[in-house]
């Protein structure tokens, strides 16, 4: 299982055909309590970059980008009833929609673990 | 939230404690201000409507009006009833323009030999020039930063606050007197910006740090952020200078007319008092109303507000997620036929029309001293 994560703060955990996208440890540590969460619908298409999903903390809206381009497979029901899931486990049962890759390679231009972390060092 | 880039950030007396505490800070209308602390925006303001919170509210602008006829000098920057506001008794209300706009909203205290005045932050410099000009013959001190303010708000902030001044259990909501708490020199009001009952505490700057760990030493109390300070006042229906209320809503359009007495109706004698009276006699051409969205999608400010027919009728001013109502609380202004309570709307939101209803606000009860 490979993960990369992107500079807007996504996390892409590739088993597979089938990819799991969520919001980083650091993205909800800087976002705060999540209320409101939307997640796309199974077989919208999804473009890099693009808005995927929606997520809302007390204060404010922010957009979850789709790190690649695919297909939506599924979105996770779970975090819609309990938003405070993506608190709680952000790279684990927080995770926003699962989706098939148009474009594997798309997954080399995005950070490794290491890299990400070095990116948050930054951010500070 | 302010924009202003190049200028250094001022400072409140608590600054250093936030970072103590662990604060996020951010800037808010040119200050260095804590948005939240560790325990978070939804917990802050739950504790605050369980047991009781400590704002550091310090960047207010506090003001002393001093001179012979200074009531009636005020009464004519305010439509507020202020003749009639006796010693020790503190009044909302607001300075108007010519439009009957509002230029900013604002506390106003009669402390017999002077008038104790709080003002936003933002507007705080407009509004002493403004004063300046508009008071010939008062002197007007701005206190500055020379002087905290400390808001303890919450179900228990009476029995906290008693622990130290007994007397302050029975102050009337409303009223202001001196004190010396634990020997600091202090002013406390009972009055607030949540809808709780509580107090705020002016305190010189160089003891603010010490009220505020006396206060926080108490194991009900914690500190709230600017986010939850947010959240709170939304539920409570009041409104956000700059926001729900500017220089282009009247009072009559802000639902404010509960801060004009019968006389000041009559007679006006402030600024826009015109324009107040026609849109008191005949209503205004819209009103602001709370907003509750049907599902859990908040609505943000400047989202658009349709009726039925997929008119546009309106937009939010303020609108989050309600900690305390669980569930998403707006508000906004809508044309005069679609404020009725109970009304259905639709707001537009990423594209989507999600429904609502106009709402009576405030969206939780209001919970102020009555004795």
């Amino acid at each position: 299982m490979t993960i990369r994560f992107t500079e807007d703060h996504e996390w892409i955990s590739v088993d597979g055909d089938v990819a799991t996208v969520g919001i980083t440890t650091f993205a909800q540590s800087q976002l705060g309590d999540v209320v409101f969460v939307e997640v796309p619908e199974a077989g919208r298409a999804l473009t890099k970059g693009k808005d995927a999903a929606v997520v809302e903390s007390v204060k404010a809206a922010s957009e979850v980008f789709a790190p690649v381009d695919g297909t939506v497979v599924e979105g996770n029901q779970a975090v819609v009833d309990d938003p405070s899931l993506v608190n709680s486990d952000p790279q684990g049962a927080g995770w926003f929609f699962k989706m098939t890759l148009a474009n594997p390679a798309q997954l080399d231009g995005l950070m490794d673990q290491a890299a990400y972390d070095a990116f948050v060092e930054g951010q500070h | 939230m302010s924009s202003e880039t190049d200028s250094p950030l001022l400072v409140t007396p608590l600054n250093a404690l936030h970072r103590e505490l662990g604060a996020k800070m951010v800037p808010f209308a040119g200050y260095d201000m804590p948005v939240q602390y560790p325990l978070g925006v939804l917990k802050e303001h739950l504790h605050t409507r369980e047991q009781a919170g400590l704002f550091d509210v310090s960047h207010m602008g506090q003001v002393i009006l001093r001179g012979d006829g200074v009531v009636d000098a005020l009464e004519k920057l305010v439509p507020g009833e202020l003749k009639a506001l006796k010693e020790g008794r503190i009044r909302y209300s607001f300075f108007t323009n010519d439009q009957g706009g509002i230029l900013d909203d604002l506390m106003i205290a009669n402390r017999g030999d002077h008038l104790f005045l709080v003002v936003n932050a933002a507007c705080k410099v407009a509004d002493i020039a403004h004063l300046t000009a508009g008071l010939p013959g008062i002197e007007v001190e701005y206190l500055g930063d020379d002087r905290g303010l400390l808001a303890l708000q919450g179900p228990v902030a009476a029995t906290v606050l008693a622990r130290f001044l007994p007397e302050v259990a029975t102050m009337p909501f409303m009223s202001m007197v001196n004190a010396s708490l634990k020997g600091i020199p202090v002013t406390i009001a009972r009055s607030g910006y949540t809808g709780e009952d509580g107090y705020e505490i002016g305190i010189d700057a160089d003891r603010t740090e010490d009220v505020a760990r006396l206060l926080l030493a108490e194991p009900e109390v914690t500190a709230i952020g600017l986010g939850a300070r947010d959240s709170l006042r939304l539920e409570a229906g009041l409104c956000l200078y700059g926001h729900d209320i500017d220089t282009t809503t009247t009072p009559v359009e802000a639902g404010l007319t509960w801060a004009i007495s019968k006389r000041r109706r009559e007679e006006g004698g402030y600024p826009g008092d015109a324009i107040v009276r026609r849109q008191l006699a005949e209503g205004a051409a819209r009103y602001r109303i709370g907003v509750q969205p049907e599902g859990r999608a908040p609505a943000r400010e400047h989202t658009e507000i349709q009726d039925a027919n997929g008119q546009t009728v309106g937009e939010i001013t303020s609108g989050g997620f309600g900690p305390s109502a669980n569930a998403p609380v707006a508000m906004g202004y809508v044309t005069a036929g679609n404020a009725a309570v109970g009304t259905p709307l639709s707001l537009i939101v990423r594209g989507k029309a999600l429904p609502a209803k106009v709402a009576s606000l405030p969206f939780v009860p209001q919970r102020y001293y009555r004795g």
